[in-house]
């Protein structure tokens, strides 16, 4: 045997055991993907409610709120192409809108929130779900992480809608509006604050239409002003 | 595989050769993670567990794995345990895939494990490798924790913050006084360099001195290995 046909030889022998380590690995991963796949997405949707939960209490809706949603196309609400909105009734009557909203400026960009407003145009709750502020100074946004356990700062938009204050009162202290923000961290305060407005300015002009709605639907609403 | 060996491995793995302070191997997850004592060891808790699996696998495995492209098989065996170990902590432990999930897929991409899968579980025994893989992780373990818990209880004044979402009913803990202004730096990158690097050099420190006690005659101490 020469030294070519030798070498032919032990690359094609590597070749087909590294080919079949490939597949053997490849076929474990894809066992364990078809196996998880079920029980992932339900405790991807557990996870969604608990989430909910936070911002609009299980009580206050009796339907199968994640079954029931439209996708706004609202580049106000800080998503592109579209921010999705569930929809909680009881008894059939519209109880809240649950709505998927972002911050696109926040100190170190884009702030993911969830925005939940009752039927009577109050706020129920508002969370920080995905962010990047600066550790120990601009998170305190973050329930989680905000050192005031007993009034954190997320929780002053609750209970309150544009009938309590005043649309042009949805800022921060520092520009003239009505909420407080932490000295050195502006930044982040100010761009919850404006992107729950903005939610809520959304919500108050198109609650109709978005109950109206089938599920599953996309809704493009015509600009109204700016 | 006697007594002897196993308190070697332990040794190399949590002092020795500690992947963080003596072979400086995954410091990428290392220095983005360890911003609080919680997520550091969260993280090394989970290397534990991949570099266990994937040192057993691949000790079961290295008499069929050709020499010439062990590296892409090693790849292929850590990426694939990675990912099943995400896929079923997704499906079976979700609250606590919650708080790793972001840990795991950095694990992939730790030099630690691949570098021990190389340096001995492709030459040992596969009970022996999960030993190594275990202590490594270990090693990695009581760094993170200390790094993250320096850093945090310099930044922030507090520890275990997180702890609640891995164990349900407990609570974080303030160390330093409700008026601490905190101290920002530790908490943001730069403040992992300069934390690692103190805690590294202490490590050298303690060596060096150990070293000299046990040869009064000579003065100088031996670098320590790094690299």
């Amino acid at each position: 045997m020469n030294s070519e046909t030798s070498v032919l030889r032990v690359s094609a022998r590597t070749a087909t055991v590294l080919l079949l380590f490939t597949v053997v690995f490849t076929g474990l991963m894809t066992f364990a993907y078809s196996v998880t796949r079920d029980t992932i997405a339900a405790s991807v949707a557990q996870a969604k409610l608990m989430l909910v939960a936070e911002v609009l209490p299980a009580a206050a809706y009796d339907n199968d709120l994640l079954q029931d949603y439209v996708d706004a196309v609202a580049p106000q609400l800080g998503n592109e192409p579209t921010s999705r909105i569930y929809r909680a009734r009881k008894g059939g009557e519209p109880a809240a809108l649950v709505v998927e909203a972002a911050a696109p400026d926040g100190y170190s960009g884009r702030i993911a929130l969830l925005v939940a407003v009752a039927a009577d145009g109050t706020v129920t709750g508002v969370r920080v779900t995905e962010h990047k502020e600066t550790p120990g100074l601009g998170d305190y946004i973050d329930i989680r992480k905000d050192r005031n356990k007993v009034r954190p700062w997320i929780t002053q938009f609750n209970g309150i809608g544009f009938a309590q204050l005043a649309p042009t009162a949805w800022k921060v202290k520092k520009d003239g509006g009505s909420f407080d923000y932490m000295s050195g961290a502006t930044v982040s305060a100010r761009a919850v604050t404006n992107a729950t407005a903005h939610t809520l300015r959304f919500v108050a002009q198109h609650r109709d239409g978005l109950f109206a709605l089938p599920t599953g639907s996309r809704f493009a609403p015509k600009e109204v002003g700016s | 595989m006697n007594l002897q060996d196993l308190r070697d491995i332990a040794r190399n793995g949590v002092w020795k050769q500690n992947s963080a302070l003596a072979q400086l191997l995954g410091l990428c997850p290392t220095l983005a993670v360890s911003t609080n004592l919680v997520n550091g060891a969260s993280l090394g808790f989970a290397t534990i567990f991949v570099m266990a699996m994937a040192s057993f696998t691949v000790a079961m495995l290295r008499n069929f794995i050709p020499y010439e492209i062990r590296i892409p098989v090693f790849i292929l065996i850590i990426a694939a345990l990675v990912t099943v170990v995400d896929l079923v902590m997704n499906a079976y432990f979700h609250s606590l895939y919650l708080v790793l999930g972001i840990f795991i897929p950095l694990i992939v991409v730790n030099c630690i494990v691949l570098a021990r899968v190389e340096a001995f579980a492709a030459k040992n025994a596969p009970l022996a490798s999960a030993f190594d893989g275990v202590m490594m992780g270990a090693g990695l373990v009581w760094v993170l924790a200390v790094l993250g818990g320096l850093r945090e209880l310099l930044g922030t004044g507090t520890l275990f913050t997180g702890i609640d979402m891995v164990i349900p009913g407990t609570a974080p803990i303030t160390v330093l006084p409700e008026g601490y202004p905190g101290f920002l730096v530790a908490v943001l990158p730069p403040g992992a360099f300069i934390l690692l690097g103190c805690m590294i050099a202490a490590r050298n420190w303690l060596d060096a001195r150990a070293t000299a006690r046990a040869h009064p005659q000579r003065h100088a101490a031996p670098h320590p290995a790094a690299g």
